[in-house]
């Protein structure tokens, strides 16, 4: 598909300069004369390929049980109403969105905090700290499952959404306190001293001149954390047994692993859990290419 | 980027003692709570990962438990054909995955950065599997891939292939069917932070270039290639580290089978401790994986000369 880029341009005079001060929006114009066919045609191609599966599963979820129909019509809503009342899937949407809010708010509070120290101080053990955040990375969530599970047995947390929510947190942090860090940093320090030169504290000129600038990466981090927790399965399948405490990727799980799968529940179960990750997507898709481009990558 | 930063970096000591209300603690006491939580629920694990692989430790057969010197180790690389296997299948699976989705993905942005009608609503089609989690995603692939009402259904219709054909109970077609399924979610990634990177190219560069005439294919390599370098290296080291560890998928998908074709090392360990409870030679594999994963990285980092020259 890189060849698509291979066809020789067709210099134009660039309609440009009338457009100043807007870094991001402003287009590569070599890169702007493609001929459409070579944008929309492998486009086009690979939106099959991602929206047949969401076609699929709106299908499976909205026709009878029974139909091969290819269109959902008639539509049905029988589906849902199984999954979310026989299967529980009420309880667990519920236990997820307390999981996965509880995880944005602990998530962002603590690596602020983090990020703001790396971005602002020199001290003693920053450079360890940085490196133990880099090497976390490597650390294998999944493979700490039995002395995770030993230690929340210890402190009485198991079957408690508690578990989930500080293993989720915890996984989270060093990736989201090396963004938020690199986002604090390209605030100009200047800023804040200008802030201190006025008479605020520490905190309040952090809070009046830097918080505000620092938008769209927190809604990034914030959203990230979100859709990890609520996504993540592993940590829910093995800290909490009670059919009560479960989650939505748990209860996916257990619908996919009976022994005659009830396809239209399944697919009616993944329409509930991909809604709420959808919204959240829609609303930030805007602010992730800016929020990573402000820093993310570059560490 | 870079000039920000540095403008940003306090530049000496004596300006910040001027902030007379910042104790010396303050910069501990804003780390203390990350630190504390990792130190508690990652490095106490850790550790004592690497304490149980020197030990026999099944809570299901305590009369054996104790220390067992290297004994796991000594296992593992002599009398355990499954860790190999498991070993081989998880390099296979993360060099499939990790070359495919960084091509297409690397593709998908080139595409998506273009000026045109729609792109605002193409980027979101495109990206939104990204957010798809891996149990929804096998749920999904699940419901195309099933025998009785599944894609091969109605391409049979259509007079291609066969009727009731499984392609994840077939130990042929079963990896790249979950290859597929994997690469659907997982392309965005590399797209979402392809593109992120594209925005930040000087277009003067480009310019440039088109004054001295250089196509479009040149420009790619001596312009846009040299400046993703460093995005493209640390992105796939993320990915694969991401992939090897990630067991979401593989696990409610395939399960590991048919006959353990699709198991992948960190799926044998998941099985050996959940399963058979085994947890002293599960964390002598894990052990392993992980001093595996460290010492690819390093040399990954080191042959792709990650941060020099380009910059």
């Amino acid at each position: 598909m890189i060849t698509k880029e291979a066809a020789p341009a067709t210099p134009a005079p660039a309609p440009a300069a009338a457009e100043p001060p807007r870094p991001v929006r402003k287009k590569h114009r070599a890169w702007d004369e493609a001929p459409r066919w070579q944008i929309y045609l492998p486009l086009g191609i690979y939106l099959l390929f991602t929206l047949i599966p969401f076609y699929w599963i709106l299908l499976f979820a909205l026709r009878p049980a029974g139909s091969t129909s290819l269109v959902p019509w008639p539509m049905t809503f029988e589906h849902f109403e199984k999954v979310w009342t026989d299967r529980s899937f009420g309880t667990f949407f519920y236990n997820s969105v307390l999981v996965g809010v509880a995880t944005l708010i602990m998530t962002t509070l603590v690596a602020l905090a983090g990020g703001y120290a790396l971005a602002r101080f020199d001290f003693r053990i920053k450079r360890g700290f940085m490196l133990a955040l880099l090497c976390s990375q490597f650390v294998p969530g999944a493979l700490l499952l039995v002395p995770l599970f030993e230690i929340f047995a210890e402190l009485q947390m198991i079957n408690s959404l508690g578990s989930v929510i500080i293993a989720e947190t915890v996984f989270q942090l060093p990736l989201s306190m090396i963004l938020i860090s690199n986002f604090i940093k390209n605030v100009p320090y200047s800023l804040e001293e200008a802030a201190w030169v006025d008479g605020c504290n520490r905190f309040r000129a952090f809070r009046v001149v830097v918080l505000p600038l620092l938008r769209p990466g927190l809604i990034a981090v914030g959203s990230f954390a979100f859709v990890h927790s609520w996504n993540h399965f592993l940590f829910a399948l093995m800290f909490l047994n009670n059919q009560e405490k479960q989650t939505i990727p748990v209860g996916l799980n257990t619908l996919m692993s009976a022994d005659s799968v009830d396809l239209g529940a399944l697919a009616a179960g993944g329409i509930i859990a991909a809604v709420p990750v959808v919204v959240v997507f829609a609303f930030i898709q805007k602010w992730l290419i800016t929020g990573f481009s402000a820093g993310a990558v570059k560490g | 980027m870079a000039q920000a930063a540095a403008v940003a970096k306090p530049p000496a000591p004596p300006r910040r003692r001027r902030a007379s209300a910042t104790p010396r603690r303050l910069p501990y006491l804003l780390i203390a709570p990350a630190a504390l939580l990792m130190l508690g629920f990652i490095a106490y694990p850790v550790i004592s990962v690497f304490y149980y692989s020197l030990q026999e430790y099944n809570p299901t057969k305590p009369w054996r438990n104790g220390y067992a010197g290297f004994d796991n180790f000594v296992h593992i690389f002599t009398e355990d054909p499954l860790f190999w296997d498991t070993l081989v299948f998880s390099a296979k699976w993360v060099f499939v995955e990790v070359g495919l989705q960084l091509l297409f993905g690397l593709a998908l942005a080139l595409i998506v950065n273009q000026t045109f009608v729609g792109r605002g609503l193409g980027r979101a089609l495109v990206f939104s599997p990204w957010a798809v989690s891996g149990v929804l995603t096998s749920a999904i692939w699940v419901l195309l891939y099933n025998s009785q009402t599944g894609i091969t259904r109605y391409l049979a219709d259509l007079g291609i292939g066969e009727y009731g054909v499984s392609w994840l109970s077939d130990t042929s077609t079963v990896f790249p069917a979950a290859v597929v399924a994997d690469l659907w979610r997982g392309v965005p990634f590399f797209a979402i932070l392809i593109l992120a990177d594209l925005q930040s190219v000087s277009k003067d560069l480009y310019e440039a270039a088109e004054v001295d005439g250089a196509s479009r294919i040149k420009q790619f390599w001596h312009i846009t290639l040299p400046h993703l370098k460093d995005a493209i290296i640390l992105s796939t080291l993320l990915r694969a580290v991401w992939e090897f560890n990630n067991v979401d998928l593989l696990y409610t998908l395939t399960g590991g089978g048919p006959a353990g074709e699709t198991t992948t090392l960190p799926l044998y360990i998941a099985n050996t401790s959940v399963e058979s409870h085994n947890f002293g030679y599960a964390s002598a594999l894990t052990t392993v994986a992980f001093v595996i994963l460290l010492f690819c990285s390093m040399v990954y980092l080191r042959l792709s000369k990650f941060g020099g020259e380009s910059k």
